[in-house]
């Protein structure tokens, strides 16, 4: 898939797993030095998808184990502590409170391996 | 033209409201004044502010919705004075504005009697979200809360107190009984009696005599000689119209105060009305918003056809009705029409239960045909479908009690509920709206409750009507022909009976397959555990198999409960609670272990908490080695079923309980249902097991067993009923096997057996009906369809154990298996750990 990016920032794309290693339509936890990022996979588009792995609403650490779908389209994951949903296009909340959102990151697949672009300062 | 509001309260929201969606923009300049530092909020929800709503969310409208509707609004300054003959008023900070027409909405203050001490730094009143903040800053310092005031408000805020975390109030009342004014001496009996469960201690027949301390408040001392050590007071005694401006300017007032005005709401100057709680007509002040509403609704109308060339139906006010409903105290209380009636004019239906705490008495005239008015305490769900009844007049069944006591667990035979209430009968006060208008809304297509609030506007203030509009929704919806249809969400337009039916007969066994031949999209966290949890019913297959592993919730997923920090509680079967000593020692050793806090749960079973997910296949590899199975705590299935030590040991016991509830916890283990199942067993009467609060529970007799149906414990307890009597073991498990089935197949998502008995048609005459005597004919298709379920019955965390390709997948980091989550944080507490505490 492909990620629509401004040229002005580089990305730094790092290898977080193999496709086969993320379960259909679901997520995993992928460690990036210190940074836990959320991982999903969209089997039925062909979609990937990662955001942090904190969740804002409590502070846990388990959005990438919470379920995936979409609401008129919109990819989302429901967070399994107060099943808040997140827009996993934007990172916005898309439950009641506005104010917490995620950080969402690039993917790319190459072959059966999966890349998380991790933005560079200039 | 111009308009001058004096305060801005709810009212003046209100009118402001009304009458800018009657003139035509730029026909009236509009100026508000209000003396509080914010627009009109909504006083009635003020104790919410402890419950963490802020300042922002009880505003009515916030600062802009007045510009927006070229409303002026001066906040923070109170007008001083009002010159009459110049028609103009002064404000506290200069401004000077000149009316046509002067809306006086000033509202009351609280009444502070005047007892020589009630200055002292620690006593407040309960009016403003000020005083609440004043509150809020000084209880830490409390030990000891008194409220000075038994009625409406003063409970309110003695919960506000307990809320605030003094846990010990009380509430000083100075009439013989609580709430004065709208229950009677049993009624506040029982109340007395909830209250004190709450941890209130009340004090009637008390008269305050002095506030003691220095500076600050360190007791109270009463006229009886008594006094009472305390630290904080909250005066409630009840409240005072703010009229001192009308006074001032001349306008006749009353003597116990109130500004006087006609039934157009205007006071001795027709130029200048008065509306809300400063408004004294027919010599009563109404504290409630509702009347206020009614007020400025007649004043909207009045002026409206001052101006208009084509003027509409004039409207007065006439009074109203005071019935009123408490709230958030947690004991229901509730008043409605006369509650009072005079003996001599009426008879009096009441029911006392004072184990359960609810008291109910209605007057109704002395034909037997109308509702005058009542008093409901510890259970008010019918306070307005009563309200109803009483103000429009409709006629009573046949039995009047049926009104007060409902279906008593038989079949539905209340009258019509609110379908049968006349096309005027005012279904939300707050609003004025009637149920013509909110049945023509439905049906010119708004069949949604969202729909209905935003195009009606009733359901928008107290909330109290709710219940009754969706009925109302739903039966016009049906009267129309229309099929209502509950269908799981956007990707699935079906009812969960109608999917369970087409998975079962299409034989699918995969999300995705149920997706693609029934459903559109990606599906979603409401939909896809509703299609997980019909197969694992179904099917009984592996539930992390076939690609289902995403589809379950996520205690489904992992087979664990997911705690506080994202670490996971492991429970064992333990059925009927019987265990070994030996099985004792490896729950004993597998918790030092992995380092698990380790408790005994309400459900005579052990939990083992705090397991990192990397933990999860080790631990439960440990307990299989030594006997154990899933317990099932994390699935909507069978929980546990409750024991008490029966015949075998007890010398009251008639039956073995414990043989009987391993029996069944064996039979139904890892049954999975729309929502749990509990059970239990009880060997006698005495019934220790509590099998009369579960889904299905069983109580030993003479002769055999008693078969109870759906009980719940939770939230909205209730009690199971009576389903067959003196059973043999074997009828018992096939009653039990058809009932279960029943409820699988039919019941909506996430309803617990008592829910959806409650909705249920026909109620537990029709339940009996299909159970016992097989009215539908499927008796043995059930048994089968359950036996089959049994006998395809795994351990799946042995299944987990035993798969590679399965263990993987209780991993935190897919990159670097077997490293734990570095940000999981434990406590120490009494020896053993505790989670973390979250923000
Ligand atoms: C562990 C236990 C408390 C304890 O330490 O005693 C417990 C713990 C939880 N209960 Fe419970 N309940 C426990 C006995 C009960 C009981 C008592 C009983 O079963 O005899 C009840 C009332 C009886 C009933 O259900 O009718 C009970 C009524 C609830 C409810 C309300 C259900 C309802 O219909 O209103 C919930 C919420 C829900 O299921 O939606 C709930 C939910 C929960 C959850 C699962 C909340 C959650 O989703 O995280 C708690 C999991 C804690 C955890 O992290 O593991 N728990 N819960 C008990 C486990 C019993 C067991 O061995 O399996
Ligand atoms: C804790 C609490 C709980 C309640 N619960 C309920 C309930 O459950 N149900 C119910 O129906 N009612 C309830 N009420 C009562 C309800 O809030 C009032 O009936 C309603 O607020 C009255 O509205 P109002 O506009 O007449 O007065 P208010 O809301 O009091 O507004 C009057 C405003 O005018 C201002 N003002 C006064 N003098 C001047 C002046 N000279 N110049 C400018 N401004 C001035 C005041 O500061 C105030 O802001 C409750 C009240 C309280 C305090
Ligand atoms: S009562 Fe509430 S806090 Fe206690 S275990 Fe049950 S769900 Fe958790
Ligand atoms: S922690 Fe994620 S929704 Fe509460």
């Amino acid at each position: 898939m492909s990620v629509a990016i401004s040229t002005s920032t580089t990305i730094a794309w790092f290898y977080a797993c193999n496709v086969n290693d993320v379960p259909n339509n679901g997520g995993v936890c992928v460690k990036y030095d210190e940074v836990q990022i959320a991982l999903f996979r969209f089997a039925r588009r062909d979609a990937w998808y990662a955001t942090q792995n904190l969740c804002p609403h409590r502070q846990q650490m388990a959005l990438s184990r919470g379920m995936t779908g979409t609401h008129d389209g919109e990819p989302k994951v429901a967070c399994p502590f107060h099943k808040k949903t997140f827009s996993l296009e934007d990172g916005r909340c898309l439950s009641d409170d506005t104010e917490c959102s995620l950080t969402t990151y690039p993917v790319k697949v190459e072959g059966d391996r999966v890349y998380i672009g991790i933005m560079q300062e200039a | 033209m111009k308009i001058v509001i004096i305060g801005n309260g709810m009212v003046s929201y209100k009118f402001c409201e009304k009458i800018i969606s009657r003139i035509p923009a730029g026909t009236a300049e509009i100026v508000v004044f209000g003396e509080e530092p914010r627009p009109a909020y909504d006083r009635v929800h003020l104790s919410e502010f402890f419950a963490g709503k802020t300042a922002d969310d009880l505003l009515m409208a916030p600062a802009d919705w007045y510009a927006a509707n070229n409303i002026t609004l001066h906040l923070g300054d109170p007008v001083q004075q009002i010159d009459r003959s110049n028609k103009t008023v002064h404000s506290y900070k200069g401004i000077t504005e000149a009316y046509d027409y002067l809306i006086i909405a000033t509202g009351s203050s609280a009444f502070v009697p005047p007892i020589p001490g009630v200055d002292k730094k620690g006593v407040f009143i309960y009016r403003t979200i000020e005083d609440l903040e004043l509150m809020r800053d000084y209880a830490p310092r409390a030990r000891r809360g008194v409220v000075i005031g038994g009625g409406l408000l003063g409970l309110e805020a003695a919960k506000a107190m307990l809320d605030l975390g003094i846990a010990d109030t009380h509430v000083i009342e100075f009439a013989p009984r609580l709430m004065p004014r709208q229950i009677d001496e049993s009624g506040s009996r029982i109340l007395e009696q909830q209250l004190n469960q709450l941890g209130l201690v009340i004090h009637t027949n008390k008269n305050t005599s002095e506030v003691l301390g220095g500076d600050t408040i360190t007791g109270l001392q009463f006229a009886d000689e008594t006094h009472l050590d305390a630290d904080m007071l909250v005066i409630s005694a009840g409240i005072k119209p703010r009229d001192e401006l009308a006074k001032l300017s001349g306008l006749e007032t009353g003597h116990r105060g109130g500004i006087v005005v006609n039934e157009y709401m205007q006071t001795t100057d027709p130029e200048i009305y008065a509306i809300g709680e400063c408004a004294l007509y027919s010599g009563m002040i109404y504290g409630l918003v509702a009347p206020g509403y009614e007020m400025a609704e007649v004043v909207a109308t009045h002026i409206y056809n001052s101006l208009a060339a084509a003027p509409v139906p004039e409207k007065t006010f006439t009074g109203f009705d005071m019935s009123t409903k408490l709230k958030l105290i947690g004991v229901d209380v509730a008043s409605f029409g006369d509650p009072f009636a005079p003996a001599d004019t009426c008879r009096s239906i009441v029911f006392e239960d004072t184990m359960k705490g609810v008291y109910k008495r209605i007057s109704i005239t002395n034909d037997g045909k109308h509702l005058l008015g009542g008093i409901l305490i510890g259970d008010a769900d019918a306070y307005n479908m009563l309200l109803q009844t009483a103000k429009n007049k409709v006629i009573l069944p046949p039995n009047p009690e049926d009104v007060l006591l409902g279906a008593r667990g038989g079949s539905q035979e209340t009258g019509a509920g609110v379908l049968g209430l006349p096309e005027d009968a005012i279904i939300c006060s707050c609003e004025s709206i009637s149920k013509g208008d909110i049945c023509s809304a439905v049906e010119a297509g708004n069949e949604t409750l969202d729909a209905i609030k935003k195009c009606t506007k009733a359901a928008t203030c107290c909330g109290g009507c709710t219940p009754m509009v969706k009925d109302l929704i739903t039966g016009t919806m049906k009267a129309q022909g229309k099929y209502i249809r509950n269908v799981i969400c956007e990707h699935f337009a079906y009812s969960r009976q109608e999917l369970y039916d087409l998975i079962r007969i299409k034989n699918i066994r995969a999300f995705d397959d149920a997706l693609d031949h029934y459903g559109a999209g990606d599906g979603c966290e409401v939909c896809k555990p509703v299609v997980a949890s019909i197969m694992a019913s179904l099917w009984n297959d592996m539930i992390l198999d076939k690609g289902n592993d995403t589809v379950q919730d996520s205690n489904d997923r992992f087979l664990a409960n997911i705690q506080k920090g994202g670490t996971y509680s492991v429970v064992p079967r333990i059925p009927g609670g019987e265990i070994t000593p030996a099985k004792l020692l490896v729950i004993a050793q597998v918790a030092l272990k992995y380092n698990l806090y380790t408790k005994i749960t309400g459900g005579q079973r052990i939990d083992l908490f705090g397991a990192h997910l990397d933990d999860l296949p080790n631990i439960w590899e440990e307990l299989i080695d030594a006997g154990f199975e899933s317990g099932h705590a994390y699935g909507k299935a069978l929980r546990t079923v409750k024991s008490c030590v029966g015949s075998t040991w007890c010398r009251f016991g008639l039956h073995d309980s414990v043989t009987f509830a391993i029996q069944i916890e064996e039979r139904y283990r890892g049954l999975r249902a729309p929502h749990k199942l509990k059970s239990a067993v009880s060997g006698c009467i005495r019934e220790c097991a509590e099998a009369q609060s579960k889904d299905f529970g069983i109580i030993a007799t003479e002769k055999g067993w008693n078969l109870y149906v759906c009980g719940n414990g939770g939230s909205k307890p209730q009690h199971a009923i009576l389903l067959a009597s003196d059973l043999d073991s074997e009828t018992c498990i096939r009653y039990i096997d058809r009932f279960l089935m029943f409820y699988i197949k039919t019941a909506d998502p996430l309803t617990r057996t008592a829910t959806w008995l409650n909705k249920l048609d026909g109620g537990i005459t029709y339940l009996r009906n299909v159970v016992v005597n097989d009215s539908l004919g499927i008796a043995a298709e059930l048994e089968a369809e359950m036996q089959g379920l049994v006998d395809r019955y795994k351990c799946e965390w042995r299944e987990v154990v035993e798969s590679p390709e399965l263990r993987k997948r209780f991993s935190h980091f897919v990159n670097a298996p077997g490293t734990k989550d570095p940000t999981v944080k434990f406590d120490n507490l009494r020896e053993q750990k505790k989670a973390a505490e979250w923000k």
